[in-house]
């Protein structure tokens, strides 16, 4: 009962807006506005072919080596300046700065560096998805209890044993509210990277079908992006119900008391 | 065991000096249990923070065993008075308890043994596998105390441990400690502002002085060993007890001001 409630609830909108959509556009004569049942048949012939494997994995596989390495040195960066006073006040606004740098702009710039191939567009995920990571883990960092500090002083709880139960595991939750914002920066410049330069991938395709004038498929190109991200956040929260099973569970028994 | 030897602490913050613990000199000895009452404010835990080695002292010093304490010494353990801040809410009760074992090296085997030995000291033998957030406040301490337990301390310090627990958790929580004391034989040093828990549960009571701290008498207390709350509490000695460290404590307060 309860779980056909919430599938409604979070159903309702969705199916609405696509049920608008389909309607609205059904006798839509409008070049650039295709019915939605012709941008679905071209969704079917355009994605369940070889662009699976030609654009769409690669695309995949470049996000998620992207993000992997931002994440892992947003953590570890994040980590030794959130721990050392001196480096945080050394750093802190030299990072402010470079984060507030869109990094698109830096598209053209790591061209030069990195050439067009699969390492630039890995390194424009990174460069924009390793901000948000590193600078909650940071606070998270600074934010640890001080009697949990204690207790680790006083029982002699000292270097990995550290580092994992009580530096990670404290800083966990903006560590994994900074993933989350990585995570949908990843996406868009996962798009942006191959826009420039590129010969494969979801970017580079849509933006050739934009200029084929190929507007069903376009549009279908666009409805799996929407898609891919739908999916990729439903990941992302199966991940962070694991980890942060303990976080959920203590502030369910603060809400109660 | 354990000498305080002219202890003196000064915080230094922003052109104001508070002289937290005026000149302090006691000795504990091996075994012994200690309980320091004193009024709120008055540098109890200054005092035993800077016993503990998480506090380096203006002047004098702490030996522990002859050792002089300059950092969190070996074999001791201290029982904050936040147990809910100083448990890991990330690792489970058993996880919680072991973590201080791991740290010292001790093989697995054994580190078992101690552990459920210890749960099952305070009560808390089936309890494992939950996490710290899903126990009530004194089963919390429980397990806080069961951690300290577990890691075999000569000396183990207390922190006011009881100060947030309702009135029926603390008198057992009391009766658990003076049981856990007798059966592992260590020295106890057991902070608070409470008069009846001291004279309740120590071989001795030292009184302290409003800040800056100085030691206003040194008790005795000359009660049975095997003490419980009905029959110790209402011995006329025990009034008569209370009385001495009541009237110690308000001349102190009046002295200062």
């Amino acid at each position: 009962m309860r779980v056909a409630y919430r599938a409604t609830q979070l159903l309702a909108l969705p199916v609405l807006l696509f049920a608008t959509w389909w309607f609205a556009s059904a006798g839509s004569t409008a070049f650039y506005i295709p019915p939605l049942s012709v941008i679905l048949d071209a969704f079917d012939d355009t994605w369940f072919g070889p662009r699976i494997t030609e654009d769409v994995l690669p695309s995949l596989g470049r996000l998620a080596l992207g993000y992997l390495i931002a994440v892992v040195v947003g953590v570890v960066v994040g980590m030794l300046i959130g721990l050392n006073r001196t480096l945080r006040a050394l750093l802190e606004p030299t990072l402010e700065f470079l984060r507030a740098i869109p990094p698109p702009v830096l598209v053209p710039i790591l061209m030069l560096f990195a050439g067009i191939g699969n390492s630039m567009k890995v390194l424009v995920i990174v460069s924009g998805c390793v901000w948000p990571v590193l600078l909650n883990t940071v606070e998270g960092v600074r934010a640890i209890d001080g009697v949990l500090i204690d207790t680790c002083r006083s029982y002699r709880i000292g270097g990995v044993l550290r580092l994992w139960h009580l530096v990670l595991r404290s800083a966990s939750p903006q560590i994994m509210a900074g993933a989350r914002q990585a995570l949908s920066v990843g996406i868009i410049l996962m798009v942006i990277s191959e826009m420039f330069a590129a010969s494969s991938g979801l970017g580079f395709t849509i933006v050739q079908f934009q200029r084929g004038f190929q507007i069903p498929e376009m549009w279908s190109g666009v409805l799996l992006l929407g898609l891919l991200g739908v999916l990729l956040s439903l990941v992302f929260r199966v991940v962070e119900n694991r980890v942060l099973a303990w976080y959920h569970g203590v502030r369910t028994v603060e809400k109660e008391r | 065991m354990l000498t305080v030897t002219e202890l003196h602490k000064v915080y230094d913050g922003q052109g104001r000096r508070v002289a937290a613990v005026g000149e302090l000199t006691f000795t504990v000895q091996a075994g012994q249990f200690v309980c320091i009452v004193g009024p709120s404010g008055c540098g109890k835990t200054t005092l035993l923070r800077c016993i503990a080695g998480l506090l380096p002292p203006t002047a004098g010093e702490v030996r522990l065993a002859g050792e002089r304490v300059s950092g969190p010494p070996k074999g001791l353990a201290v029982v904050f008075q936040e147990y809910g801040r100083s448990l890991f809410p990330w690792l489970r009760v058993a996880d919680n308890v072991e973590l201080p074992l791991r740290a010292a090296g001790i093989a697995r085997a054994d580190r078992r043994r101690q552990v459920a030995e210890a749960l099952d000291a305070v009560g808390l033998a089936d309890a494992h596998g939950a996490y710290p957030w899903q126990l009530s406040g004194g089963m919390q301490q429980r397990v806080a105390i069961a951690r300290a337990i577990a890691y075999q301390p000569r000396v183990l310090l207390m922190d006011e441990p009881f100060a947030a627990v309702d009135a029926q958790t603390r008198a057992d929580l009391e009766d658990l400690i003076r049981s856990v004391w007798q059966r592992f034989e260590m020295t106890m040093l057991f902070v608070t502002h409470d008069i009846d828990e001291a004279v309740y549960l120590g071989q001795r009571v030292i009184m302290l002085s409003a800040a800056p701290t100085t030691i206003a008498d040194d008790l005795e207390i000359d009660l049975p060993d095997e003490r419980d709350q009905l029959t110790t509490r209402g011995a006329p000695r025990f009034t008569e007890l209370r009385g001495q460290v009541y009237a110690q404590i308000q001349k102190a307060k009046v002295d200062r001001t």
